[in-house]
């Protein structure tokens, strides 16, 4: 059996700002790391490795720096990596991505079962997963809570459907979307930080795809366009109060009555 | 392929250039400057940097005929016919630019034995309201969902499509956009139309504290999702001609992968959207034993527990409980929020509350920034003390004489 783990690196946190007054950008050294929630989606698939002795390879997009999380990816178990990198990907929205990424999928030993976070917490768009699964035109199911079960034809699992726990018997291949209820992600093995380190990254470019068109790609490849960024609207008829916690809290309570809460 | 051309000419200070970029793509090379591969063509460093110094040279793509699709169209997000809330509020969104853009409304609804439900769809001023019903259908599936969704808008061709952020639509609509190999943004925070009838989407962006104004300019229909209680729900409206048209599709496309063993009904814990008072907490909590003075405060409040992502992280908070993008919006009466710092994506998940009271011990803690009543100060001082004083008012007010 055969796995694949889609995984992203982002901002370390949410450090990019636009200063108010001169518009332009701050920026204290903004510091990578793996996607939260793609640990969850490696965990996963290690949970799967564990019951089917599957091999999982992970696969990022991104700029050359993005090896990084791969070589973490591979203290924490995965197998083998491979890094979608290319000039021509930059400027990328959902669908371009995707593509991209399912145009890479296609180039890996036919897989399984393809697991991604639910989301990033850069973009944070949940949409990834599901435009994969399109490109691909495999069944996918979001939002994993459980692997109940792993057989040779099929995977079961339970999904959060917001008001309902569901549970489905998923034909393979298929893609699923997993969050934080799938158990405490593994943390990197010092033993595997040793064995994988002088491991090779194959990178793949366009070039390297089924569909070698640019126009699919990057920000040809992009239907949305950002026209603007800016700033988030500041509430001008605000209070402050600092000082001393009794006065505050007085006025706290005060304010709690004239609003009928007490 | 468009890319930045750089003029070097133009750069006199190549130390400060490589400032304007918040992704770090702007490097300096054998003293010249050069653009990575991290680069998000985001047109910064043009808008920003030295005049002339970058240019983003792109390549134009064919134009579709945007005449040939009108309306706006509105997902209708159900489970066995029980209509999800988030549609009548994107119906009224669609009323709305509607009106400004001369189309009518659509609602797109799939199900088995739903006629009821399209036929209430009625009063709430959509126009068409177009009905797939197939025993297949019955409970959601991706494939003869994303199928059906497909086949709908190839036939009826909106503009416009509007999905509800809940789990299921975020699932369906990605799926289906990229079948289309049109444009998607999700969670919008706001939206309008131009009269070209290009779709002005609103979303916090690249995980910072910046929003970024979205368009699909040469691709139609223009996807977007949008989460439960962002737009208010509108009045009814009954619209004259207004009608159910029901639509067929080949039985082949309405086949799934998917077998569905069970579906259980969660317990029926509260959903924080409903929650009336909100106590938010944050990162400011040092151990997961002091979240009980925040359930103590909304306990005293009658209101309810949530919390920011990094407690949801560290397994202190049920997932279910988290504000924010990557969890749930709410727009309760009240929300304390207490050691929260406050990014976009949280502030995005609360900003319409009727009152915020933000405590904080940072006093340029963005939150403030979304706060009517910003509290600079340490949750482990303030919250004990509001909750010995509301305490004490609650005594006073049981010896109230009648």
């Amino acid at each position: 059996m055969n796995i694949v783990v889609c995984i992203k690196q982002v901002p370390n946190s949410s450090e990019v700002e636009i200063d108010p007054k001169t518009g332009t950008l701050k920026r204290d050294g903004v510091e990578a790391k793996i996607n939260p929630y793609d640990l969850y989606a490696i965990e996963t698939a290690m949970i799967i490795k564990e019951k089917t002795s599957a091999k999982v390879t992970a696969i990022t997009m991104g700029p050359p720096q993005a090896k990084e999380i791969l070589k973490e990816a591979m203290m924490m178990g995965i197998d083998d990596v491979v890094i979608l990198s290319d000039r021509k990907f930059a400027g990328a929205d959902v669908l371009a991505t995707a593509y991209a990424l399912s145009q890479g999928i296609t180039k890996l030993d036919s897989p399984d079962i393809i697991i991604c976070g639910k989301q990033t917490t850069d973009g944070d768009t949940a949409q990834i997963g599901p435009e994969v699964a399109a490109f691909l035109n495999i069944p996918h199911a979001a939002y994993v809570s459980q692997i109940i079960d792993v057989k040779d034809k099929s995977i079961t699992v339970e999904c959060d459907m917001d008001e309902t726990i569901q549970t489905y018997e998923i034909e393979l291949p298929c893609l699923i979307t997993v969050g934080v209820e799938i158990g405490q992600p593994r943390l990197p093995s010092f033993r595997l930080k040793i064995k994988t380190k002088d491991k090779n990254i194959d990178t793949f470019t366009m070039n390297d795809f089924p569909d070698k068109n640019e126009n699919n790609y990057g920000l040809n490849g992009s239907p949305t366009q950002v026209i603007k960024i800016f700033p988030p609207e500041v509430r001008s008829e605000r209070e402050t109060w600092e000082g001393d916690a009794d006065t505050i809290t007085d006025r706290l309570v005060t304010k709690l009555i004239e609003f009928k809460i007490l | 392929m468009p890319e930045i051309k750089i003029d070097q000419s133009k750069i006199l200070n190549i130390v400060e250039v490589q400032k304007l970029c918040p992704f770090g793509s702007i490097e300096v090379k054998d003293g010249k400057v050069t653009i990575n591969e991290s680069c998000k063509l985001c047109r910064i460093c043009v808008i920003k940097g030295p005049k002339g110094a970058f240019e983003l040279v792109e390549t134009k793509k064919s134009k579709i005929d945007k005449e040939n699709w009108k309306g706006i169209a509105v997902y209708v997000d159900h489970f066995k016919g029980r209509i999800h809330p988030v549609t009548f509020e994107l119906i009224g969104k669609a009323r709305e630019m509607a009106q400004k853009a001369n189309f009518p409304v659509y609602a797109f609804i799939c199900g088995h034995n739903i006629q009821k439900s399209a036929e209430t769809l009625l009063s709430w001023g959509v126009d068409k309201v177009y009905c797939y019903d197939y025993k297949e259908l019955e409970l959601f599936k991706i494939e003869p969902y994303a199928n059906v969704f497909c086949d709908f808008v190839s036939k009826v061709r909106p503009s416009v499509v509007l999905v509800g952020g809940t789990n299921l639509g975020r699932s369906l609509a990605p799926r289906v956009a990229a079948t289309i190999k049109t444009g998607l943004t999700a969670d919008c925070t706001l939206l309008d139309i131009q009269t070209n009838s290009d779709l002005d989407q609103i979303r916090p962006a690249f995980g910072g504290n910046i929003m970024a104004h979205i368009r699909t300019p040469e691709h139609r229909p223009q996807f977007a999702t949008v989460r439960y209680k962002v737009f208010p729900t509108p009045e009814k409206l009954k619209k004259d001609g207004a009608q159910v048209i029901s639509c067929s599709i080949q039985r082949d496309k309405l086949i799934s992968k998917i077998n569905i063993i069970s579906i259980k009904q969660k317990p029926k814990t509260l959903n924080i959207e409903e929650a009336e008072i909100i106590i938010a907490v944050g990162r400011g909590f040092k151990k997961k034993e002091d979240i009980a003075m925040a359930s103590e405060l909304a306990e005293l409040l009658g209101g309810h527990v949530a919390s920011s992502r990094p407690l949801i992280e560290s397994g202190w908070i049920d997932p279910h409980k988290q504000i924010g993008l990557s969890g749930r919006t709410v727009k309760p009466k009240l929300i304390i929020t207490c050691g929260i710092s406050g990014s976009i994506q949280f502030r995005s998940g609360m900003s319409n509350s009727d009152v915020i009271v933000a405590i904080n011990k940072d006093r340029n803690a963005p939150i403030f920034q979304v706060a009517h009543y910003a509290i600079v100060g340490d949750v482990y001082e303030i919250i004990p003390k509001l909750i010995e004083k509301i305490k004490l008012h609650k005594n006073m007010e049981g010896h109230a004489p009648s």
